[in-house]
């Protein structure tokens, strides 16, 4: 038996130890906001974290993830509690289609998480393992400097209120 | 066909002794690290009823240890782990912007330097700098350790010289002393996930008069394996890079590289290329 804590929550799973992880998220745990792309590592569009590791979610037999904290985009937000992220894709129209944009939301998400600063090279490089068809990136790339622009101004309207 | 997951066998060995034995008993088994390479061909349908045999247990072959001048890099050590390593970045920099380009950031967390070296395509990224840095593979199976130098572990395209039963251990590498210059430059359609048209490191000590003290330069992409250009190297040494000395280099290229052309880039064009970063890394 396969032990997972997805989400924050605790999950077995006793099917084939080979299964892809992205299947057993999909199929056995109803978490269908990751997508499937390309099935070849290429798109990202599977990404999620692994004990906090952005990963192709595609790319990783269900056994190998045994033990771990799983994160998908579902932990990020939900309508009625947008991630500050999620917010900023609906604002810029950085998504389309949107088969594209949970993965990129996981690629953003380890940006922003990591400390990542309003600079476009820094952005495009995190983001480089994710494909997306309609928007031309533009709009995403836009989404992710609105984020860390409003964080960064949140926080130092934090630092002025404590002084 | 779609990869099967019914089919699969996995081994998991939970020490490196236990992971040893069982490749020697199953020598057919498939070592899988970061499955970046091995997954996308079992997704094609093209690795169903295998027996893998996973590495992720043994975590002493997941670090880079340091002693004086020398790196031993754990084979499991992964690409994104390299770029980040400070004595990675301080002794073998050309090696850290290699795991920098190599896919994206899911590709990087996953993937790993023993399956890119394992995996040996023509194009792995991190070949050029391995060789022009002297790398040492060291390999081991249930019968012992021996250590290769790095350009000898490839025979071919997808060919390695690992005997059965063996798995890459480590790569080890010498810090070299400071260069003059030195250069990484990968040459493909996009910044991530394109596989490389060519892909060149280098490193160049010049005299205090100008002349060329030694250099060592590498290509990927441009031959089955990665090549060191041999020819061009022996000639340029003690020379000063005039115009003429460039050219003649740049002339001898063609001595140590096959390029082909492919879906990806004509022979004439990975040339051409490689002649001009040789061109102005000389210069
Ligand atoms: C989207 C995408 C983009 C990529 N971009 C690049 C790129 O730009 N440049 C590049 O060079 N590569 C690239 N790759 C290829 C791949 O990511 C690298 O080759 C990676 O380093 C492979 O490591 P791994 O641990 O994932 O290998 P795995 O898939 O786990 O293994 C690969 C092979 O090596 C064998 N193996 C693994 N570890 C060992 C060991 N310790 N001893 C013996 N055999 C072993 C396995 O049996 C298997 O045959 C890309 C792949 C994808 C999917
Ligand atoms: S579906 Fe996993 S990378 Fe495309
Ligand atoms: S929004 Fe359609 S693929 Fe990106």
């Amino acid at each position: 038996m396969i032990q997972l804590k997805v989400n924050g929550k605790q999950r077995s799973f006793r099917g084939r130890r080979f299964k892809r992880l992205i299947d057993v998220l999909r199929e056995d745990f109803d978490l269908t906001g990751t997508k499937e792309g390309c099935g070849e590592g290429e798109c990202g569009a599977c990404s999620v974290f692994v004990d906090g590791e952005l990963v192709n979610s595609c790319l990783i037999p269900v056994y190998q993830a045994d033990g771990a904290r799983v994160e998908t985009v579902e932990a990020l937000g939900d309508p009625d509690a947008l991630d500050p992220l999620q917010a900023s894709f609906l604002t810029e129209g950085g998504a389309q289609c949107g088969i594209c944009t949970p993965g990129m939301l996981m690629s953003a998400w380890a940006f922003v998480r990591d400390g990542g600063r309003d600079d476009l090279d820094a952005i495009r490089t995190a983001l480089a393992g994710n494909l997306c068809r309609c928007t031309g990136y533009q709009h995403i790339v836009s989404s992710v400097v609105a984020t860390v622009r409003d964080k960064t101004r949140t926080s130092a309207r934090r630092r002025t209120k404590k002084k | 066909m779609r990869g099967d997951p019914a089919g699969m066998r996995v081994l998991q060995p939970r020490t490196i002794e236990e992971a040893l034995d069982a490749f020697a008993r199953r020598p057919s088994a498939v070592p899988l690290a970061g499955g970046t390479d091995f997954m996308v061909a079992w997704n094609a349908g093209g690795e169903n009823g295998r027996v893998i045999l996973d590495l992720s247990a043994i975590t002493s072959w997941k670090r880079v240890r340091v002693s004086g001048r020398g790196l031993r890099i754990g084979a499991l050590t992964t690409h994104w782990q390299l770029q980040h390593e400070a004595s990675v970045k301080k002794h073998l920099p050309l090696l850290a912007e290699a795991c920098a380009t190599i896919g994206g950031r899911q590709i990087q967390t996953r993937g790993t330097l023993g399956g890119n070296i394992a995996n040996a395509s023509p194009a792995g990224d991190t070949f050029p700098p391995l060789a022009v840095y002297d790398a040492k593979v060291r390999l081991r199976s249930a019968s012992g350790r021996r250590t290769l130098p790095f350009i000898e572990v490839f025979e071919g395209v997808k060919k390695t010289s690992l005997g059965a039963g063996e798995l890459i251990e480590s790569i080890d590498v010498d810090a070299p002393r400071k260069p003059t210059r030195q250069l990484f430059r990968k040459v493909g359609t996009r910044a991530a996930s394109a596989i490389s048209k060519t892909v060149a490191a280098g490193l160049l000590w010049t005299r205090p008069d100008g002349a060329i003290r030694e250099l060592r330069f590498a290509l990927g992409s441009m031959a089955p394996t990665v090549k060191r250009l041999r020819a061009v190297e022996a000639f340029v040494a003690g020379k000063k890079p005039t115009g003429e000395v460039v050219e003649e280099a740049a002339a001898l290229l063609e001595e140590d590289v096959s390029p082909i052309d492919d879906f990806r880039s004509t022979r004439f064009y990975r040339l051409e290329v490689s002649r001009n970063l040789l061109r102005a890394f000389l210069k």
